[in-house]
């Protein structure tokens, strides 16, 4: 047993399948509870989930997952480098406004850079997002959970104002589609995935990024050294203030990529106006914890996840209502939660061994 | 006489090294019996591996002749055997007392209920001349309290079968004493104990029996009476060892650090270090001499820019420091050898490799464009682990976390004398040293000042002081009262002026 686990990267992967297999399991036991006659039929359909629906399934499985990987990678890096960005919500949504703005409205730009300068503007106003709680964190000694749940309400309402003054659709309450010029090209991927949007080429583009940025650069030493011990680095000569900060920006910027890619995906999806954080923010902390904070294990992630979630949407033609297939989605998730606690229990083996036979007279 | 403990053909295997290969240790009752090895060798694992917290791949051990299995420290504790860690174990936002009943408390409807824990705390306290603060926070308190706190935690637990891991390594003179004393008390009233130390006259001075381990091997038992301490390092070692330093003239000549009127301020105290002045010239060794506790931490974080100052200069190579980042000075050439190595000396979950270049991952020779020339670092890493003799399971990609104390202490001295400084500061640098990297480490920091280093030391053992420095400063609450030669000047003397019974008039001519 303890062989088979003894890299790094095969113990990460074997506790998050664990994991999974805890999770699917409890989910079927709620899915029996709830509807027994149909439950291995549901169950099916959960655990098949994009695949039973062709390259089309494929597709919806990976426009899913793009929004997600970019939360659940600012998650996952800001917690190497120490510090626990909730603020996804915030970042996303303030990104996923300036992205729309400038997809409908710069339209003197060419269409061959409009797309990218919106995703470029969408990263600068998340990292934006997420500077504050850093600077908060950082020279005011203020909690960053505190301050980045604060700044998604900021976030969420801020745009729910400009957007009724700006680029407001007014019969459905939602913002104008984007100028076609904004939507991310397909890459040639089309011709595999045809309903695939642009936006996964992007973000595993980014996973690869950050890999790099967290393993292999002067930065990501310096970032991942504040992370474990604050006190050393700063004895180090790191200035752990301006790294701080550093690591929530590009926290941010991820996230704020992530609002980009859903609304300039070119499924015609605009931002509506509703007075809730997305949950395409606080699905990235599950995404990163089931992925372990890794890049990589954050795109396997928010692969899995959104494909549950497909199934999961399946599932209603059993008559499972769509709240029972949040409370499975839940369930897993979690459970991925424990990944981590699954991963010390595989490290330290197993103790098969007798009892102690404790305290025998003297 | 009956073995309390038997710890039989123990084979211990981490990745890369057998930590533990096929040692067997008998513990008599009412014995203390020393534990002595290099660093590396295997004691704190050996130890772990009695305390339950890890599971041997062979042998066995047995408690008043039955076979025992010990899973985990719960089984231990079920036992009777109670270890005290070389880096301590204690929740530090919790007080004494909570500390002390941690995972034994008495509760009554529920709640947890503290009077009877704090009656038998203090008459435990009382018995064994463990003085301790039940309401204080550990984290207000020293660390020879701390050790205490650890004691009475094991006594509170009625163990009979006491480890203590090197108990001596961070505590002061005075505070050695008093230890050696209790635990004379403990095995008087019948409890057995197991003592590791690298201080050869602390196992003569109360140990029954000592059993030698080297690179993880049975080496024997000796009896502590009839064996010399150069008997013992000769065991240990496998050479004969130095035990004093011999040295030469030092011919100081330009100041390479000048403190001037430095103050440091901490809230609600006095200011634990008050107009503080002098300086330390190219070639010679400089010791700050003094109880812990009298401003030498601050004074040394003032200097290296850990700590804010309250006033003064400081100069070095005759450029004013005084507000220059640690960035800043780490480059303008001075080194730190810090006082806590796990809090400021190592980020113990990156690979030793990576601890090796912590001040210096950004130089051209290390990194390039932003990135990290992995094959540098790799290969300098391998070059300091040979040279410094710095022993772990995997080399470089070692987790500095999983390294024996000694050699992650080694590793931190490597780093800080290879980086080649014009002002080394060491602070406690043999802390946790065997015998022979103490002597190594020595004739380091002497070559260091005889190639026409400054070298501020900072000791709480005296006899380091007198073999290594050309000049003492002696601090006492937060001054410098005196300045001495160390071959003008005894022991005795030196440790009055510590203690603030005697004042010299000298601090006033330095600088
Ligand atoms: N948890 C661990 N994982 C991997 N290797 C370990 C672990 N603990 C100890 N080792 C290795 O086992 C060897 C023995 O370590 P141990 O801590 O027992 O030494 P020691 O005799 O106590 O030394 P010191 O005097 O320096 O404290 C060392 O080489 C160390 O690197
Ligand atoms: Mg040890």
């Amino acid at each position: 047993m303890k062989k088979l686990f003894k890299s790094e990267a095969s113990l990460n992967f074997a506790s998050s399948v664990t994991a999974i297999i805890a999770g699917l399991i409890i989910g079927l036991i709620v899915i029996i509870i709830a509807n027994p006659s149909n439950a291995l039929n549901g169950f099916l359909t959960l655990i098949q989930g994009g695949f039973s629906n062709g390259t089309r399934g494929i597709g919806q499985v990976l426009n899913n997952a793009t929004p997600i990987i970019l939360t659940g990678l600012s998650v996952g890096f800001a917690f190497k480098t120490g510090l626990f960005n909730i603020g996804t919500p915030g970042q996303f949504v303030v990104g996923a406004f300036v992205a729309i703005y400038i997809g409908v409205e710069w339209t003197f730009l060419p269409g061959a850079i409009h797309w990218l300068v919106a995703i470029i503007f969408a990263a600068l106003a998340g990292a934006l997002w997420g500077c504050v709680p850093g600077i908060m964190k950082a020279y005011l000694n203020v909690n960053e959970v505190i301050a980045s749940i604060i700044m998604n309400y900021i976030g969420m309402y801020t745009v729910n104002y400009i957007v009724p003054l700006t680029v407001f659709n007014i019969n459905k309450n939602e913002t104008l589609p984007v100028a076609s010029s904004a939507v991310i090209p397909q890459f040639g991927i089309e011709h595999l995935i045809p309903n695939v949007n642009g936006g996964i080429v992007i973000a595993i583009i980014l996973v690869i990024v950050i890999h790099i940025i967290l393993n292999k650069s002067v930065l990501g030493y310096e970032l991942k050294a504040c992370g474990f011990n604050r006190d050393a680095s700063k004895y180090a000569g790191i200035n752990a203030k301006q790294k701080i900060v550093c690591s929530m920006m590009i926290a941010g910027a991820l996230a704020g990529i992530g609002g980009a890619l859903v609304y300039l995906g070119g499924t015609g999806k605009c931002l509506a106006v509703v007075d809730t954080l997305a949950p395409e923010g606080f699905n990235g902390i599950a995404v990163a914890l089931l992925g372990l904070s890794s890049p990589f294990g954050i795109l396997a992630a928010g692969l899995f996840i959104a494909h549950l979630t497909i199934g999961g949407s399946l599932m209603q033609i059993y008559g499972f209502i769509p709240q029972i297939v949040d409370i499975i989605i839940a369930i897993i998730i979690y459970f991925s939660a424990f990944a981590l606690m699954v991963k010390g229990i595989l490290a330290n083996g197993f103790h098969f061994k007798k009892k102690p036979k404790v305290k025998e007279g003297q | 006489m009956e073995n309390v403990i038997e710890m039989r053909h123990i084979t211990k295997v981490f990745p890369g090294i057998i930590a533990n290969d096929d040692v067997t240790i008998e513990l008599r009752k009412g014995e203390i019996h020393a534990l002595l090895g290099e660093n590396g060798a295997g004691k704190s694992t050996l130890m772990s591996v009695l305390f339950g917290l890890y599971q041997p791949e062979k042998g066995e051990i047995l408690k008043n002749g039955h076979v025992v299995q010990i899973n985990n420290p719960n089984d231990a504790n079920n036992l009777g055997i109670g270890m005290v860690h070389q880096h301590f174990k204690l929740v530090h936002n919790f007080t004494v007392l909570e500390n002390i009943v941690l995972g034994a408390e008495d509760t009554k409807h529920g709640f947890l209920y503290m009077k009877n824990a704090r009656k038998k705390v203090e008459e435990i306290s009382q018995r064994y001349n463990l003085k301790v603060d039940c309401d204080a926070l550990i984290s207000d308190i020293t660390v020879g309290m701390q050790q205490r706190v650890e004691i009475i935690k094991m006594l509170y637990r009625d163990n009979e079968v006491l480890i203590f891991d090197e108990p001596t390594a961070v505590l002061t003179p005075q505070e050695i004493e008093e230890l050696m004393q209790i635990m004379r008390d403990l095995a008087k009233e019948g409890k057995s104990i197991l003592f590791i130390t690298h201080k050869l006259n602390e196992i003569k001075e109360v140990a029954d029996r000592c059993t030698v381990l080297r690179k993880g091997k049975y080496i024997g038992t000796i009896d502590v009476a009839t064996t010399t301490k150069e008997e013992m390092s000769e065991m240990m070692v496998g050479r004969k060892i130095n035990l004093t330093t011999e040295k030469t003239e030092s011919h100081p000549t330009d100041d390479i650090l000048v403190v001037k009127n430095l103050s440091v301020s901490k809230k609600g105290h006095k200011n634990p270090v008050n107009n503080i002045s002098f300086s330390v010239r190219k070639g010679e060794i400089v010791c700050i001499a003094g109880i812990d506790g009298n401003g030498q931490t601050e004074l040394v974080q003032a200097i290296t820019g850990l700590m804010p100052i309250l006033n003064g200069t400081i100069l070095l190579n005759g450029k004013d420091i005084t507000h220059a980042s640690i960035r800043q000075r780490n480059v303008s050439g001075i080194s730190h050898i810090p006082e806590d190595r796990h809090k400021h000396g190592l980020i113990l979950d990156y690979p030793l490799s990576y601890n090796l270049v912590l001040q210096r991952y950004f130089e051209p020779q290390f990194s390039q464009h932003g990135f990290l020339k992995f094959e540098e670092i790799e290969k300098y890493s391998e070059k300091l682990i040979e040279q410094y003799d710095i022993r772990s399971g995997q080399g470089s990609k070692t987790i500095a976390r999983s390294m024996s104390g000694g050699n992650q202490q080694k590793a931190i001295i490597a780093r800080e004398i290879d980086k080649n400084p014009d002002c080394l500061i060491a602070v406690q640098p043999t802390r946790g040293l065997d015998v022979g990297a103490i002597e190594y480490i020595h004739k380091q920091i002497i070559r260091e000042r005889d190639e026409g280093k400054a070298v501020l030391l900072v000791s709480l053992e005296l006899d380091e002081v007198m073999n290594l420095s050309d000049r003492i400063l002696v601090i006492y609450e937060g001054e410098i009262v005196g300045e001495f030669n160390p071959k003008e000047i005894t022991v005795q003397e030196l440790g009055l002026y510590m203690a603030g019974s005697k004042r010299g008039d000298t601090n006033e001519k330095a600088v």
